[in-house]
């Protein structure tokens, strides 16, 4: 267990509702959720889910803390937002699933070895590196996530892609060397540190 | 001076050499048609998309759309912020609602802005393009421009999900948007009615769980040719990318013989107010139109 | 009737004129119907018509027979009440339901021709009714029951100018709601619990001159008939103190279902499981401070088991859902979060149902953290000092979810009503074995020959006629009004007690000036008994609906008019035919059945009389004509008050006189009957199951007598159902008793 993750459940006792109304982006709408299951039927990888939506409102509520962040189902969400238009209740759940798998990355329980949680961290760290993604970097990043050799495996298999896309002038080999970028990098570094460490404050994600 | 001037957010996709300059090369010989200025937003940055939830959180998040409108605010002054990119407008239109809503959340980002010595006032609004084209311009104006209708060519609108939800075009259902088969048909296009127009592409994840994103891709493209469509047209540098990409996996995975273009809407428009195959960037498709490159090329 | 002088006039408008050979027409009510004088007119409903007709009856014409649309046309410009009037329906019932064209034009001119023969032959017969003279006009109202039901009730009628008589049983006012702490929401933002209002109605109850309230006293003895009911009110000390009243409200209200048949649940086994009005007195007790178990110690878990005892499809328990009790678990939890948001409050349910704007109010629960888990509870048992509440989760596909510690578990079960005895012991008792324990104690006791209470139709609910008739009874001047009537909450039975008093004060004064109330609303005739004729068989008093007719000393009937709805139901069911009203009778439909010229056999020109419900089946018939559905030309229409006025002889006398086949059709009857009067098409199609052995002796096919139940909206089905029957009769052949 992760000392961040001691500390939550420590202050919040049983009760994985409130700790989720507290540190979960729009957590607390979860306690709206009347279970009519709409953005279950709505979700384009529904049927990917361990627990749909509708399931894991259902769990916070029993306070099925571990199940629920160990999970995998809402790395499934590709943020297609169908579920938050179609939503009886206005229940921001597109923002509530990324918040879990935020909260659960944050608390170092999410799945291992999940493919999304990969390469969303992935890509954050990309971004950050000069405020622009780098393209390039960020598909040869996911392709060697897996080690070397699988890494050269599945640049193969896409090599037909990555050429297409180099001769159509949408892949800049040079991207590797001078990548674009902002200039105030400073500026952005310096302001992400902090948004971070007033979320983390705000969140109790600040390690005692 | 220009008819309309606004502060633009090209986003990362669309820098020269990545994957959707040629959108940027369309919207720009069409905004030159229209005569609409757009101004980059001086040093904008990333606005994390949706896919940077895990690992960036929340206020980071709208910090880093929080400085893009900080920024067109100070430079910029009085211009709205257009973005071409879906995600980009929904990023900076999520960061706006929140802020604009939630005291705390301004007074945090506020004070992480000050750390690039910028603050967020609330003072511009965001658009997409496509607002700008409907809201700003209408149909009637931008059929004014039309010089050569693309008469006879069958198009899918695929709209797909951040144009379309949460906020959408204003007017619009986010079941059956219909703003995509107008502009469409303004330009003299057919616009084929078809099932999969809001289908979700996977999104990023078609990069982290390409299985499942390809069957999405599948049910898109299937349904355009079933509904006799030639070629996909999209507001979205994403769905384009995934859709046109991936034609070759899917059908590596599911046996079909897929081969669709898939084109910008801005792309389209250029064609028709006379814009040459270069101009209209259409030669930054993998899968090529050589139907529009003939169109084009005809006088 | 020596004094009669008739007159037939036919009507050329609305292309009657074209259609039909009207000069034929007026031929045969000269020559067949024996009208005195015969006019036909080219716009009969104009100004210059309806002149010429007036005109007539000032010089001295008595019957009138108008042979142009259908009676329910044109009502306005044909309104001569001081004559007999029939109607010949020329053109709903003829020209628009028949093809155009040479081909047809005989059998569509033979149709016209008979129905005109018909309405000579019934504006003989009628009498124009001069009114019930048995009227009297006592203008005060019973209500039974002061919960909020009877003093929304009485207050309403006292507004409106009457008097009010007050009766409840307990020693105050209140009721249900009186023992309530607070009430579910009726106003915007409906967001929290109310106060329930009741101390100020009691107040305004005190205060009102028109109201005499009777506390701890109930009903002893309800005689009489609307306009002039004495009431027997039977008080705690023993003295009687009697009331004349013109109409009652019967707002008795409910009894929560007894959660000791739930042991389960814990029902009975624990003081700390509650039924909804235990933990209203636990809150009333604890006066807006923390609610306390019975034994004095702090509530911090507590859960709402909804449904307990109700939607039971095993047979043991309320088969219904009341409709209330998931707003009320709502409300309850609410007391607790609104005085400790750190109590835990878990309702679970099967399907949250929250009517009215209940759904703000479950949002609103949900946002002061009211939890709710979609489940359905196996037990609840005692767990140490608190109890361990088991349920099957069905979100989370859970059997076995468990709460081990909850401190206090409220049960909601449903509200059984308070209605009394119902009118036939054999069912109530199959019933009683099914579902609840009803009060058999009777509410009203009436001294009506029925039965001591009004009836009831399912689940001891008294049978009030849900889709034409809310608030409307089997008992004529008694509007059941609340929970006696369905399940409902204050809202609802607030809105049920306005309704109900309205009705309450039409009976007043519909019995002032003997008139009838709906369907037959203004009618004034009522029936007429030849007692000298009478066997004493007691069918009539049976078979009312509405439990109009008593039985004297000598067993002879008893018609006590204002209960009268004019259905005949009496009159159908009478098999020496003494029962009839003055512009209704056997022998004014039966003449009308006799008037139909019939041709030979050989002509191969059927004749089927159908005999059609004026409520339903009458104006669906007229609506196929509108909409110019056609249908056979072999048949003759009559319209009937309802089914049950259908007596036997009517059908015996067609088939003798050489009809090939008889349709009856009348309303949808059983539980979700749609019958205006109640059981008339029920007693009708009872009635005909005995037609077989008519048929049998007169050796007829089963066939040649049939009955359809027609919606009102049956308007495509109908014509197909006729010409599928003309198709049938065409098949079988013939009838032999032509003559």
């Amino acid at each position: 267990m992760s000392d961040l993750n001691t500390q939550a459940v420590a202050k919040y006792r049983n009760n994985f509702l409130k700790e989720v109304e507290a540190c979960v982006e729009e957590g607390d709408w979860v306690k709206m959720c009347m279970q009519c299951g709409v953005c279950s039927g709505s979700c384009p990888f529904g049927p990917h889910w361990d627990h749909p939506p509708q399931e894991l409102f259902m769990m916070i509520r029993a306070g099925k803390r571990e199940e629920v962040l160990t999970s995998s189902s809402m790395w499934m969400c590709t943020s297609c937002y169908n579920c938050i238009v179609r939503c009886p209740r206005e229940i921001p759940i597109t923002h509530i699933m990324h918040g879990l798998a935020n909260y659960a990355h944050r608390l170092g329980l999410a799945p291992k070895n999940q493919p999304t949680r990969h390469f969303s961290g992935l890509f954050w760290n990309n971004i950050i590196k000069t405020g622009r993604v780098n393209e390039l970097k960020l598909s040869l990043g996911l392709y060697f996530r897996d080690g070397l050799v699988s890494g050269i495996k599945v640049g193969m298999a896409m090599a037909s892609v990555g050429i297409g896309m180099v001769l159509a002038k949408r892949l800049n080999p040079i991207e590797l060397i001078k990548p674009h970028g902002c200039k105030d990098t400073k500026g952005i570094h310096a302001m992400l540190k902090k948004a971070r460490e007033i979320e983390d404050r705000r969140k109790g994600l600040t390690a005692a | 001076m220009a008819t309309k001037e606004y502060a633009f957010y090209p986003g990362c996709s669309s820098q020269p050499g990545a994957s959707a300059s040629n959108y940027l090369t369309s919207v720009n010989s069409m905004c030159k048609t229209l005569d609409i200025k757009l101004t980059e937003i001086p040093d904008w940055n990333c606005c994390g998309a949706s896919i940077g939830y895990a690992e960036g959180g929340e206020l980071p998040r709208h910090a880093m759309n929080a400085r893009n409108l900080a920024m067109a605010e100070r430079e910029l002054p009085g211009q709205k912020v257009v973005a071409t990119c879906a995600a980009c407008w929904l990023s900076a239109r999520e960061t706006k609602e929140r802020l604009d809503h939630n005291s705390t959340m301004r007074a945090d980002a506020n004070e992480a802005l000050k750390e690039a010595g910028l603050e967020y006032q609330g003072k511009a609004e965001v658009m997409h393009m496509v607002e700008v084209l409907i809201e700003d311009f209408g149909y009637d104006e931008l059929k004014k421009h039309v010089v050569k209708p693309l008469e006879g060519i069958k198009f899918a609108g695929y709209v797909g999900c951040q144009t379309n939800r949460p906020f959408g075009i204003d007017g619009e259902s986010f079941e059956n948007p219909v703003y995509l088969d107008k502009l469409v048909e303004t330009m003299g296009g057919e616009a084929v009615a078809y099932d999969q127009k809001v289908t979700c592409c996977g999104g990023a994840l078609a990069f982290s769980e390409p299985e499942k994103s390809q069957k999405q891709i599948k049910d898109i493209v299937e349904s355009a040719y079933d509904h006799g469509a030639e070629m996909i047209v999209t507001p979205c540098p994403l769905c384009q990318a995934n859709v046109e990409i991936y034609q070759g996996a899917v059908n590596k995975r599911y046996g079909t013989k897929f081969n669709i273009p898939v084109l910008y809407y801005s792309q389209l428009m250029t064609l028709a107010y006379g814009g040459s195959a270069k101009e209209a960037g259409l030669d930054g498709h993998i899968i090529k139109a050589p139907k529009l490159e003939a169109f084009a090329a005809k006088k | 009737m020596a004094d009669q002088k008739i007159a037939a006039y036919v009507c050329q408008g609305c292309g009657l004129g074209e259609r039909l050979d009207t000069k034929a027409l007026a031929q045969i009510a000269k020559t067949d119907g024996k009208a005195h004088l015969i006019r036909e007119h080219e716009f009969l409903c104009n100004a210059d018509g309806v002149a010429t007709i007036q005109k007539d009856i000032d010089e001295g014409v008595t019957h009138i027979a108008i042979a142009a649309c259908s009676r329910r046309s044109k009502t306005e410009a044909f309104y001569f009440p001081t004559v007999a009037m029939s109607r010949a329906n020329l053109r709903e019932g003829v020209i628009w339901v028949r093809p155009e064209g040479d081909e047809h034009q005989e059998t569509t001119q033979e149709m016209a021709q008979d129905y005109v023969r018909m309405a000579c032959a019934e504006a003989k017969k009628l009498v124009q009714p001069m009114g019930n003279t048995d009227v009297a006009c006592d203008a005060t109202v019973l209500v039974v029951g002061g919960g909020i039901t009877g003093m929304t009730a009485a207050l309403e009628a006292s507004k409106t100018g009457y008097k009010v008589i007050l009766v409840e049983k307990a020693a105050q006012l209140g009721g249900w709601a009186g023992k309530l702490w607070k009430r579910v929401p009726f106003k915007e933002p409906f967001a929290d619990p109310a106060d329930t209002g009741v101390e100020a109605m009691i107040t305004a109850i005190a205060a009102d001159g028109n109201i005499k309230v009777y506390l701890n006293a109930t009903i002893a003895k309800t005689d009489g008939a609307p306009g002039r009911f004495m009431i027997d009110i039977a008080t705690e000390s023993g003295s009687v103190a009697q009331e004349h009243v013109g109409s009652i409200v019967q707002a008795s209200g409910f009894t929560l279902y007894d959660m000791n048949k739930l042991p389960e649940l814990g029902g009975g086994k624990s003081p700390h499981v509650v039924d909804q009005a235990g933990l209203e007195a636990l809150a009333k007790a604890a006066n807006g401070g923390a609610i306390k178990r019975a034994d004095g110690s702090a509530v911090n878990t507590v859960v709402f088991v909804q449904c307990a005892g109700q939607r039971d499809d095993t047979g043991k328990h309320l088969s219904y859902c009341s409709g209330t009790c998931c707003n009320t678990s709502i409300k309850q939890a609410m007391y607790f979060k609104d005085q400790n948001p750190d109590v835990d409050t878990v309702v679970i349910f099967d399907d949250l149902r929250t009517p009215g704007n209940g759904e703000d109010f479950y949002r609103s629960a949900q946002k002061k953290g009211v939890t709710f888990t979609k489940g359905k509870v196996s037990s609840v048992e005692a767990n140490g000092s608190g109890l361990k509440v088991v349920f099957n989760d069905l979100i989370l596909g859970d059997q076995n979810a468990t709460i081990e510690n909850a401190d206090l578990v409220v049960l909601a079960t449903g509200q059984v009503p308070n209605s009394g005895v119902n009118i036939d012991p054999s069912k109530l008792e199959e019933e009683t074995e099914s579902v609840a324990e009803f009060k058999q104690i009777s509410i009203l006791n009436l001294s009506y020959r029925q039965g001591p209470d009004v009836p009831q139709l399912k689940q001891g609910f008294v049978d009030s006629h849900f889709i034409c008739f809310p608030y409307e009874s089997r008992r004529t001047g008694i509007y059941p009004a609340g929970p006696v009537r369905r399940p409902m909450d204050i809202a609802q039975a607030t809105e049920d007690a306005t309704g109900a008093t309205m009705k309450a004060i039409q009976a007043i004064e519909n019995a002032a000036v003997g008139r009838a109330a709906h369907p037959r609303s203004g009618d004034l005739s009522f029936p007429i008994v030849r007692i000298e004729g009478c066997t004493q068989c007691k069918r009539c008093t049976v078979e009312c609906p509405f439990g109009a007719i008593d039985e004297d000393e000598k067993r002879y009937p008893v018609f006590n008019e204002s209960r009268c709805r004019r259905c005949g139901t009496c009159m159908g069911a009478c098999p020496v035919r003494v029962i009839s009203f003055e512009n209704y009778s056997v022998d004014s439909v039966g003449s009308q059945i006799k008037a139909v010229d019939m041709p030979d056999e050989f002509q191969e020109k059927p004749r089927i009389l159908i005999l059609a419900c004026e409520n339903d089946a009458y104006p669906a018939l007229d609506m196929a004509g509108m909409n110019h559905n056609n249908y056979s030309a072999y048949v003759r229409i009559i319209p009937v008050r309802c089914l049950g006025s259908v007596n036997l002889i009517w059908v015996t006398d067609a088939l003798n006189s050489g009809y090939d086949g008889v349709m009856m059709m009348g309303c949808k009857h059983g539980d979700n009957y749609q019958c205006h009067f109640v059981k008339g098409s029920e007693i009708a199609s009872q009635r005909l199951s005995k037609v077989d052995e008519t048929l049998k002796s007169l050796n007829l096919e089963p066939e040649r007598v049939q009955n359809f139940e027609v919606a009102i909206t049956d308007i495509e089905r109908v014509p197909q159902l006729i010409n599928d029957y003309a198709a049938k009769i065409q098949e079988i052949g013939m009838s032999p008793f032509k003559f």
